[in-house]
């Protein structure tokens, strides 16, 4: 085959795929701000999406809060500025590795399952069957993992935001012999408001990321357990490249000045 | 071909329906009506564009030509809002019932009342629990989920979510398609007493010639995306239409050639 014909073939399937997700996302947008909303189905995607992510977000936000006190203490300790550990503990989990970490978990998580779901009823005609019964898929389906994953995965950062430091503060105390007043007379000190908040922007533009790929990814699925298997792929693969692209933006945006 | 199936008072009405998926035509000019307050079959083999003309009847796929109108009105483009609207005429009975899982059995039957007609949510359970008699299951059933069913059950299910908001059109797909013959046969009378009771216009697809000859007051067959013979339930055994013939016997040799590979 040609070489060329290979090259505007990729182009073209890219191009293609790029239109229909942008057209997928302005109808799911559209959907949003016209109500009704179906609040019931927001509160248990809530619970799903946040309440049930609770628990690996906190393991990993403890356990990088603990690892990243240990490698600053045996960087700075060449330099004899040991004192930074729980500024930069602080710095680094509540701007980039809390919502990072919890966003890459959460799309791990909740996109592979929101894709799944939606996958398995697009290949069964579940979503054909709601259209018949008068209902939009578009308000019952993707409206409440969206709106459900943009409010919660900021209030997951912030817990997780919390357990990281705290994660920071037991090896720092424990392991490495810092005052437990000292440690957190430090964190407070140097940790500004703009260092939490810009996190939490951040989280709630991944939320929208990962749901909207969960959803369109099962929205567009076909072809059996296979397309299935594939939309779930593709929806926590895809999700968590947009997520550190998205990040490496807002980060450039908001701590440029 | 003119069909003799009669235009006048006609519930829905295609006309040169046309639509492709990249180079294949799945239908092709296709035009049928379905007259008020009567049963049609339409028969035809697997591929042959049942679905999709189905489909593109419920606004679930777009034909690129043609009309489709429901009570005169034509509906091919309608915005979703008056589409939304139109369906609420509609139930429908799918191949698998299409049961969604989440939710338990009461709720997949009385969903059409809660979310497309706002209905309390006990008031529509005392429906649902209704309807579900009328499929002859008992109101026990209805806590249960979906994957806890037989086959033939999930399909009394879905027959009962289509006939729950008492719709003046229901649409049944392969209806009997995967059921043992009797319990196909069971399923049969319970199309016709629900279609009876309601008054309502009745489209099925299906390639099982019991379940036709029972449910239908027409017949028409669909060949490669168009219909190629309609006629009353009766006149389908003397069609003088080779490809009916061929089709209603269930023989390999005849005009329609299947693709298998042949050693």
């Amino acid at each position: 085959m040609n070489p060329l014909a290979i090259i505007g073939n990729v182009v073209l399937t890219a191009l293609g795929e790029t239109g229909r997700l942008s057209l997928f996302t302005w109808t799911a947008v559209t959907h949003i701000l016209r109500p009704p909303l179906y609040w019931r189905l927001i509160g248990q995607q809530m619970m799903r999406i946040g309440y049930f992510s609770l628990p690996v977000v906190a393991l990993t936000s403890f356990f990088t809060g603990g690892v990243l006190a240990l490698q600053i203490y045996y960087g700075s300790d060449q330099f004899n500025s040991e004192s930074i550990v729980a500024t930069i503990v602080a710095l680094g989990i509540t701007r980039e590795l809390g919502p990072v970490l919890a966003g890459l978990m959460v799309a791990g998580r909740a996109a592979a399952a929101i894709a799944a779901e939606l996958g398995t009823m697009r290949v069964t005609e579940q979503i054909d069957a709601l259209t018949t019964l008068s209902t939009n898929p578009f308000k019952y389906l993707v409206v409440p993992r969206i709106v459900a994953a943009v409010i919660t995965l900021p209030a997951l950062v912030f817990v997780g935001d919390v357990i990281g430091i705290f994660g920071g503060f037991v090896v720092g105390t424990q392991s490495l012999d810092f005052n437990s007043g000292v440690y957190i007379k430090t964190t407070v000190d140097f940790l500004e408001l703009d260092d939490v908040t810009s996190g939490l922007i951040k989280s709630s533009i991944f939320g929208f990321i990962i749901a909207v790929m969960g959803c369109y990814q099962g929205f567009h699925s076909k072809g059996g357990a296979l397309g299935v298997g594939r939309a779930t792929t593709n929806a926590v693969v895809i999700s968590s490249i947009l997520i550190l692209a998205a990040n490496y933006v807002m980060t450039s945006l908001f701590f440029s000045s | 071909m003119s069909s003799p199936i009669p235009t006048k008072d006609a519930k829905i009405e295609l006309k040169n329906v046309h639509k492709r998926f990249g180079k294949k035509i799945v239908l092709h000019d296709l035009s049928l009506t379905i007259p008020k307050g009567k049963s049609l079959v339409v028969i035809g083999g697997s591929g042959s564009g049942k679905s999709v003309m189905l489909k593109c009847m419920l606004g679930i796929i777009r034909p690129e030509k043609g009309s489709i109108k429901v009570d005169g009105k034509e509906v091919t483009r309608l915005p979703g809002s008056d589409r939304e609207k139109v369906l609420t005429k509609f139930g429908m009975l799918f191949q698998n019932a299409a049961l969604f899982d989440s939710l338990p059995v009461w709720e997949n039957v009385a969903f059409g009342l809660i979310q497309g007609r706002n209905m309390r949510r006990k008031d529509a359970k005392d429906i649902a629990i209704e309807k579900l008699g009328q499929v002859g299951l008992a109101p026990e059933v209805g806590d249960l989920h979906p994957a806890e069913l037989s086959g033939g059950m999930q399909k009394r299910v879905g027959l009962a979510r289509a006939i729950a908001t008492d719709p003046e059109i229901i649409f049944f797909d392969e209806p009997t398609t995967g059921l043992d013959p009797i319990m196909a046969d069971v399923i049969n009378d319970l199309i016709v007493n629900s279609v009876k009771e309601l008054g309502a216009t009745a489209l099925s697809i299906t390639h099982d010639m019991a379940s036709a000859r029972k449910i239908a007051d027409y017949i028409a067959m669909i060949y490669k995306g168009e219909i190629i013979w309609a006629g009353t339930r009766d006149e389908v055994d003397q069609s003088g239409n080779e490809y009916v013939d061929q089709f209603i016997h269930g023989r390999a040799d005849g005009p329609i050639q299947m693709d298998v590979l042949k050693p």
